[in-house]
């Protein structure tokens, strides 16, 4: 999925789309999302009118209603500057999905004028701002999760080299590291099966690998090996890479 | 809420079956990645090359067809047109019938599992038999491939020995070399006694009109070898400009099928024995397979006429490897086969509408594939297609109330916090069904609906 030419990063003022998932569950998150940027002296402003990127309809087949929420998600992050989302999966919806939906719109050229500013966090940080390492601490054996809907984009190098850089971290390699981890949002309730099938083999070879902590920057991914690891009385500690940023701030430097 | 029909097969699949399929997808995708990158800087290039290859004649089938077929004419070649899978048995049994002929032998032709020319053949008294090892293997057991490449990857050794067993190939014994061996043995006698040749092609190339078909086990080769006619069934797309384009062609489809530098027999036929030849057919028919295809191409998943079947979409798909191809109901099984299967059934579509939704979207077959198919886009086009036909879809959760929230920011912050209340709840008392599915399998964090928001606010004050 190849993230669409972008408009260079000019300025450090930046919007920031915290994700449904995270407006729901995952706080934490999007509270490091915020911390990080902060700490690259990003101004982060949070439109408050904003919901979701339109994906769950968008996979669904759904495609009209996909649109409408697509069309909101245009207003409301309206502007120049750049949109920042922690999270592979929604930022490829907007920066490639959305395109197939609109293809036939009057509106495509708003839906790729908000996807040529619209960047994974990793990507923004990396390819954006071009920062290449990251001070602190975090004193762990991590294990890098890369979620889908970053191939052929440049997040999971991004997320690897930022994470890789920390004083403290030691990345460990897992069996079968280009395969789903059976989440894939409706994929997950419409074949609960065979995703549960692909989450417990993603499982089985993260253990052997023995890290101390999972590492993604897709929260659906963690929330459904995490779902699944509890459900198995055998919890899995996961973390978004924002948190492991944000923490190895804090840590001794 | 009801869970989609692949999802019910693979809940079905024993534990023997689903190691065999697994095991033997994954290390066809091990060896087929080292091969490609041990030997390319960038075979990514060579994906992208061949793509607008194959891109090129799917949009100018209109010009290279008619091309193709004089140059066949040429090298005296018969050319037939098949415009269904009805008419393309037809042409068939029309051929044998004016020779005479009542003894087939068939190299792997996927064109003739599309269109059921066995059983078609059958039925007027024409014994077809299938020469490749897999091929051969299915047929005796009246089961179905599941795989484009290796139609047996669900089969273990001991299923096919007390196959062979059972059908008076020897005693049971479930090492490779012997039952390879029995296989050889009993189809050699076929070859001798076989009327005519049926094969598929990989390639027919416009410029020359070369028919190209490889095979790792010689079996095109023996079933041209003894007998006085060939016939060819052709899908439509399997058009490549010039010979200079199977350089690459056959580079990649070696690789990708099997990890193969080159497939061990390739064979570029011209045409019917010439004067001075010793050996091979008399007569050669080509019969171009339409059936569905120039719906396809009308359509915008015309893409999917690129593929070359190699398979390794298959063995990189993760669903694939937990359902295997008979979870798929169709000839192509796999991501190639949830796009190409729905699509060729045309006005019939609604049938395997379910098939594009049997995909997590990871995107892996786009990664593999040799000719570069956007497929999980084309899966996603499907999808469309199917909601706006109306088509009822089993396990895709309703969205309409969905997108009513999230299209007003005041409704949207009142669920934010309403949601609250799932933290309270047992599961059987949710009241989203894609939730009560959610945690069919796994649990689910505690809501935290609105907290980012609060906290947000307190920083910026």
């Amino acid at each position: 999925m190849p993230s669409p030419g972008r408009a260079p990063v000019v300025g450090k003022r930046v919007q920031l789309m915290a994700t449904c998932l995270c407006d729901a569950f995952h706080d934490d998150v999007a509270a490091a999302t915020v911390e990080v940027l902060e700490h690259l002296g990003c101004e982060v402003s949070f439109p408050e009118g904003q919901t979701c990127c339109g994906q769950p309809a968008f996979n669904g087949g759904d495609w009209p209603a996909s649109r409408r929420v697509v069309r909101h998600a245009v207003r409301t992050f309206c502007g120049a500057d750049p949109v920042v989302v922690p999270s592979g999966s929604c930022a490829a919806m907007v920066f490639h999905g959305a395109l197939l939906e609109f293809e036939h719109e009057a509106d495509l050229s708003d839906v790729e004028s908000l996807g040529r500013r619209t960047w994974e966090l990793g990507d923004f940080i990396v390819n954006g701002l071009g920062v290449r390492s990251w001070p602190g601490r975090f004193d762990a054996a991590v294990a890098l999760h890369r979620s889908c809907h970053t191939r052929g984009t440049g997040s999971s190098d991004a997320v690897a080299l930022l994470v890789g850089s920390i004083a403290g971290v030691r990345l460990v390699e897992f069996g079968e590291g280009e395969q789903c981890c059976g989440f894939g949002g409706t994929f997950s309730v419409g074949f609960p099966h065979i995703s549960a099938a692909m989450g417990d083999l993603k499982l089985e070879h993260v253990r052997a690998a023995k890290p101390d902590v999972l590492v993604s920057g897709d929260m659906g991914c963690l929330m459904h090996l995490c779902g699944l690891a509890s459900r198995e009385k055998a919890p899995l500690r996961a973390m978004h890479f924002s948190q492991v940023l944000s923490d190895a701030m804090r840590g001794p430097a | 809420m009801r869970t989609q029909p692949i999802d019910q097969f693979a809940a079905g699949v024993g534990a023997e079956t689903r190691a065999a399929v697994y095991g033997g997808s994954k290390i066809g995708h091990e060896k087929r990645t080292k091969l490609l990158f041990d030997h390319y800087a960038d075979p990514d290039r060579l994906r992208a090359l061949a793509g607008e290859i194959k891109q090129h004649v799917v949009e100018n089938l209109d010009t290279y067809l008619p091309a193709a077929e004089a140059r066949l004419e040429a090298n005296g070649v018969k050319v037939h047109w098949a415009s269904t899978a009805e008419s393309a048995c037809e042409a068939v049994y029309s051929i044998l019938k004016a020779r005479g002929a009542t003894r087939l032998v068939k190299a792997k032709t996927m064109v003739s599992e599309e269109i059921e020319l066995d059983a078609y053949l059958r039925e007027r008294g024409i014994e077809s038999l299938e020469t490749d090892l897999g091929e051969f293997i299915v047929q005796m057991d009246h089961d179905h491939p599941s795989h484009i490449i290796k139609p047996i990857i669900h089969k273990t050794r001991r299923q096919i020995a007390e196959l062979f067993e059972r059908n008076g190939l020897g005693a049971y014994d479930d090492e490779p070399e012997v039952i390879t061996r029995r296989a050889r043995q009993f189809l050699r006698h076929k070859y001798l006694g076989a009327d005519a040749g049926l094969t598929g092609a990989n390639f027919v190339v416009a410029e020359s009109g070369r028919v190209v078909v490889v095979t790792n086990e010689g079996n095109s080769r023996f079933c041209l070898a003894a007998t006085r006619c060939h016939i060819a069934l052709v899908g439509i797309e399997k058009i490549l400009p010039e010979d200079r384009d199977l350089a690459l062609f056959l580079n990649l489809l070696a690789r990708s099928a099997t990890a193969q530098q080159l497939t061990v027999y390739n064979e570029f036929i011209l045409g019917p024995r010439g004067a001075g030849q010793p050996d091979g057919p008399d007569e050669m028919h080509v019969i171009f397979v339409d059936n569905g295809r120039t719906d396809v191409l009308a359509s915008d998943c015309r893409d999917i006429l690129r593929c070359i079947r190699c398979g390794a979409c298959l063995n990189v798909c993760p669903v694939y490897r937990q359902a295997g191809g008979h979870a798929y109901r169709s000839v192509y099984p796999g991501p190639v086969g949830a796009v190409l299967s729905p699509l060729l059934l045309g006005k019939a579509f609604p049938e395997k509408a379910d098939l594009p939704k049997a995909s997590s979207l990871c995107g892996a077959c786009n990664e593999v594939c040799p000719v570069d198919i956007p497929i999980p886009d084309l899966l996603l086009r499907l999808r469309d297609k199917a909601h706006s036909e109306g088509i009822p879809s089993p396990g895709t959760p309703p969205m309409g109330a969905w997108a009513i929230l999230a299209t007003q920011p005041a409704a949207w912050k009142a669920a934010l916090g309403a949601g609250k209340l799932l933290n309270h709840l047992p599961t059987s008392l949710i009241p989203v069904p894609a939730l009560r599915a959610w945690e069919s399998k796994r649990d689910l964090p505690p809501w935290r609906g609105g907290e980012f928001r609060k906290w947000l606010k307190k920083r910026r004050q």
